[in-house]
């Protein structure tokens, strides 16, 4: 257990110590999420109608959430990235706990989602954002936030082993989880889609998230969104975690 | 073309350290088999390795080769076969064997982001050294293998060579007893084979016991002490590099006549030194001797008594390729790339 935990953070560090030396990722963490931001609030912002709320509050819960659950990116193309060029190879052949590769690779994940959401957070205070809540609430939106995060961590893992390259993980990652994230409550409030979509976007989790963000950090009313995006979190971990460790153990023992 | 040309024998190793681990060999397979799907990967293969000394497995794309190794290094499971490397069984001892093998694999497997001294601390780290004793050897193999100059940087910025170095020392980072090296050279280009070859020298003199994969018959014949030729997924011949030869029946001459329309004549002149029928190629004819010494000397004799003249003789032994011909019936392909994707039915000649 002991070598499991050090071997996790060893390759945590790792993957964290990769992170800034690869440009195009790094935007991705840290540019990317403050010009979408800044492109909805201010091209698209005066034309959607969010009652009750300025649409900069309305935007920053929903769009910190759809970026959450896109951290888990850089677990999907590292993944695949150590399969293709035969790193992980190695990694088998050292006397380390084989846990620590993934649980490792999804821990980083969860130091870049605070960096990404720090951003995020910050860039909305500066254009307008305000929280309406006590400091509890804040602090239990973030550890919400997280949570999802590593959720989709895992997600990311399972698809990065099922491509056989970083380019095809990035795009599989994203035509999956691009969709689900707008057909959600995270831009438009979702009485304004059509009746179809409207139904499946209120079952999708990034609604329950999305929902359970607005209540902790602007007062909106919870329902029980709250335990609804706990329960999704948790059951998306149930689910694909032991899907990601039978995949890597399947791919690993390939010719 | 030389007039005598003689391969060197590689006996002539630097003598080695015994090994500290149990008694017997190093490296002790028998009956290996593994499938994929339809494609028998390995179908029954045997091999042994004393301690201190450098098994070369030979064989062509897609013989089994890589299969084979990654058994071995734990990184799959066998479908049958009994596996002993460092004294411990491979597949019931699996976690404990990790501590003892180094792999270097086909691909240099190093994280070309980060720096050569962050790779193998980290490795150092896996293994369960604690930071500093990490840091210590790192520097200590970057030295070594003459990257500390390059050690700060990342490795994306390494030449092929500089790369497969730095994975070749995070093999070794914890001084395993057996390394298990899979095409180490292939892609290189020959400078930097021939100082990855030096390197693997000093390590094997170290008393380090290395399973050593390749396709080239010349690197099998410099660093190995005994060579499996595999194919198929079979061990079709195994032994020291001179009993392999031998089995071609020593010594072949190769005699360049003047003028090819002799080449008849020439054959039934020069077939009492021979057992084997002479095969004539052109105006080139080869014929496997019986002896060496004189031989050379009667064969310009008899050539001579007929009124034959000839523009070269050479007397060798045979090659790993002519070892590898007569057993196989095709020649060792030394294709590009080290994949062993290719199915192995495919190979037959």
């Amino acid at each position: 257990m002991r070598r499991l935990v050090s071997d996790t953070t060893i390759m945590a560090g790792r993957n964290l110590v990769r992170l800034p030396r690869n440009p195009e990722l790094f935007t991705a963490f840290t540019i990317q999420p403050v010009m979408f931001v800044l492109l909805f609030v201010y091209v698209f912002g005066g034309a959607i109608s969010t009652p009750g709320y300025s649409y900069v509050d309305f935007l920053i819960p929903g769009i910190i959430v759809q970026n959450i659950a896109f951290g888990g990116f850089a677990t999907a193309m590292g993944l695949a990235e150590d399969m293709s060029k035969g790193l992980i190879d190695r990694f088998r052949s050292l006397p380390m706990a084989r846990a620590a590769l993934l649980a490792g690779r999804t821990l980083a994940d969860v130091a870049t989602n605070t960096l990404s959401m720090t951003i995020l957070v910050v860039t909305g205070l500066i254009i307008g954002f305000s929280f309406d809540a006590g400091a509890g609430d804040i602090v239990a939106g973030v550890a919400l936030l997280l949570l999802f995060g590593y959720a989709f961590s895992w997600v990311f893992a399972f698809l990065g082993m099922l491509v056989k390259t970083p380019e095809a993980a990035n795009s599989l990652g994203f035509m999956l989880v691009f969709p689900l994230t707008f057909i959600s409550s995270a831009f438009v409030p979702v009485d304004s889609m059509p009746s179809g979509l409207r139904w499946f976007a209120e079952v999708n989790p990034f609604t329950v998230v999305v929902d359970a963000m607005r209540s902790l950090w602007l007062g909106a009313p919870a329902g029980d969104s709250v335990l609804g995006a706990v329960v999704w979190s948790v059951a998306i971990i149930a689910v694909f975690a032991p899907l990601a460790v039978w995949r890597f153990r399947r791919s690993a023992a390939r010719a | 073309m030389p007039s005598i040309a003689v391969l060197p024998t590689t006996t002539d190793h630097p003598p080695r350290r015994a090994e500290t681990s149990p008694d017997g060999p190093a490296i002790s397979v028998t009956g290996l088999v593994k499938s994929f799907g339809d494609v028998r990967a390995l179908d029954g293969v045997d091999l042994e390795a004393a301690p201190g000394t450098v098994l070369g497995v030979l064989g062509p794309n897609g013989a089994g080769k890589t299969t084979a190794v990654r058994i071995l290094a734990t990184l799959l499971k066998p479908d049958a076969g009994e596996i002993r490397v460092a004294g411990l069984d491979a597949v019931k001892d699996a976690a404990r064997l990790r501590e003892r093998i180094g792999l270097a694999g086909q691909y240099a497997a190093v994280d070309e982001s980060l720096t050569g001294v962050e790779n193998l601390v980290m490795v150092g780290r896996l293994y369960g050294a604690r930071r500093a004793e990490a840091k210590r050897r790192a520097a200590e193999l970057l030295e070594r293998f003459g990257l500390t100059e390059a050690g700060g940087r990342p490795a994306k910025t390494y030449s092929g060579g500089m790369r497969r170095r730095l994975d070749l020392a995070a093999a070794i980072v914890a001084r395993p007893p057996v390394l298990f090296l899979d095409e180490p050279t292939t892609g290189l280009d020959p400078r930097s084979r021939l100082d990855l070859w030096a390197t693997i020298e000093a390590l094997v003199a170290e008393g380090t016991t290395l399973l050593l994969t390749t396709q080239y018959l010349d690197e099998a014949d410099r660093l190995a002490d005994s060579i499996a030729v595999i194919d198929h997924g079979r061990v079709i011949a195994s032994g020291t590099q001179d009993q392999l030869k031998d089995r071609l029946g020593g010594e072949r001459l190769e005699v360049v006549l003047t003028d090819a329309a002799h080449a008849e004549r020439a054959a039934a002149v020069l077939a009492p030194l021979s057992d084997e029928e002479p095969a004539a190629d052109g105006d080139v004819l080869r014929l496997a001797v019986r002896g060496r010494d004189g031989t050379i000397v009667e064969a310009v004799h008899l050539l001579d008594r007929a009124g034959l003249s000839a523009r070269d003789l050479s007397l060798r032994r045979p090659t790993l390729d002519d070892v590898f011909l007569s057993l196989t019936g095709h020649v060792a392909e030394e294709a590009d790339g080290g994949d062993e994707d290719r199915a192995d039915g495919e190979l037959a000649a």
